[in-house]
């Protein structure tokens, strides 16, 4: 009877304790490894990125106008050019 | 058409000076935070995109069958503007991609095919530049090839595994994100068809200006 107990309560120990050890934090960092760069998560602000793309949206529309402008006016002064020599052959 | 161009001119700079305002106000994505706001621009810009290659594609095949000059001008113009739109997905998305996935590029379906369909556009233009004679003919034949790849470029991330969002994004957005993404993708529609109509009339100068070359030679 009292082995029966003994083994009850052997038993109910080993549950609860390992239940126990289930339970407990992780272990502290017990050293510091350094890295080369600060993570990504820390090292990106958003808002410029942000920025950069709406400038970069902006800046190629303005780009873009400004070529065909460029482009236009230089068959306006080819043309006027060929209507000023076509009277004088 | 020239009465129409001045309002809409002024409209789409009125709406993409408005664009920021809106994007700032719209709610912040739960996961990326406030680099998400570059979908505001980055996904309008591949729908023109879409739409200028199939401005392009139909006046391609109008061109190549029917040997339309005018078609051809518009051709030519859409792809263009195409390149122009493709190049801001191409630099708005890995600005945002740099922070949402920690990497400028990922050489997965979606990004790999839309950068293809990019140099396809490009490859269009050096061709009508440097493809002498019946280079015309040549460009229209590029333009078709491209608008068949943008169903791919589309569904790639439906199709293939990527990390890109998916296209049930837009779709499902909530009003106060939807409402800011529908101005700014109207605001880049406008930029296309503003940009489009002074492509064409400078093709349509160039073409009266060979003309009186081919007069003058006369």
């Amino acid at each position: 009877m009292s082995v029966r107990r003994l083994l009850l309560a052997l038993t109910f120990f080993v549950i609860l304790s390992s239940s126990a050890f289930a339970l407990q934090p992780p272990a502290g960092q017990s050293e510091f490894v350094p890295v080369d760069s600060v993570p990504v998560a820390d090292q990106l602000p958003a808002a410029p990125l942000l920025v950069t793309a709406y400038s970069f949206v902006w800046l190629a529309a303005t780009v873009y106008l400004w070529s065909i402008w460029r482009r236009l006016n230089k068959v306006e002064d080819e043309m006027k050019a060929l209507a000023q020599k076509a009277p004088r052959r | 058409m020239r009465r129409v161009f001045g309002p809409l001119a002024a409209l789409t700079g009125l709406m993409f000076v408005g664009a920021p305002f809106m994007v700032a106000r719209a709610p912040y994505e739960s996961s990326m935070g406030l680099v998400q706001k570059i979908f505001y621009f980055h996904v309008p810009s591949w729908f023109a995109m879409f739409t200028a290659i199939g401005v392009c594609g139909v006046a391609s095949l109008i061109h190549l069958f029917r040997n339309s000059p005018r078609a051809d001008r518009i051709a030519e113009a859409a792809g263009e503007v195409a390149v122009l739109f493709g190049l801001m997905g191409l630099v708005t998305g890995p600005l945002w991609g740099r922070k949402a996935w920690g990497v400028w590029w990922i050489w997965d379906a979606k990004l790999t095919i839309a950068l293809l369909l990019e140099m396809t556009f490009i490859s269009g233009i050096l061709v009508r530049k440097y493809g002498g004679p019946g280079s015309d003919k040549l460009a229209a034949a590029v333009g078709i090839f491209g608008l068949a790849v943008v169903p791919f470029v589309y569904e790639a991330v439906n199709i293939w595994r990527t990390i890109h969002p998916l296209t049930s994004v837009v779709p499902t957005l909530p009003a106060t994100m939807g409402g800011p993404f529908w101005f700014c993708t109207a605001a880049y529609m406008l930029l296309l068809v503003v940009l489009l109509m002074m492509r064409v009339n400078l093709g349509k100068r160039q073409a009266a200006l060979d003309e009186l070359y081919l007069a003058y030679e006369d």
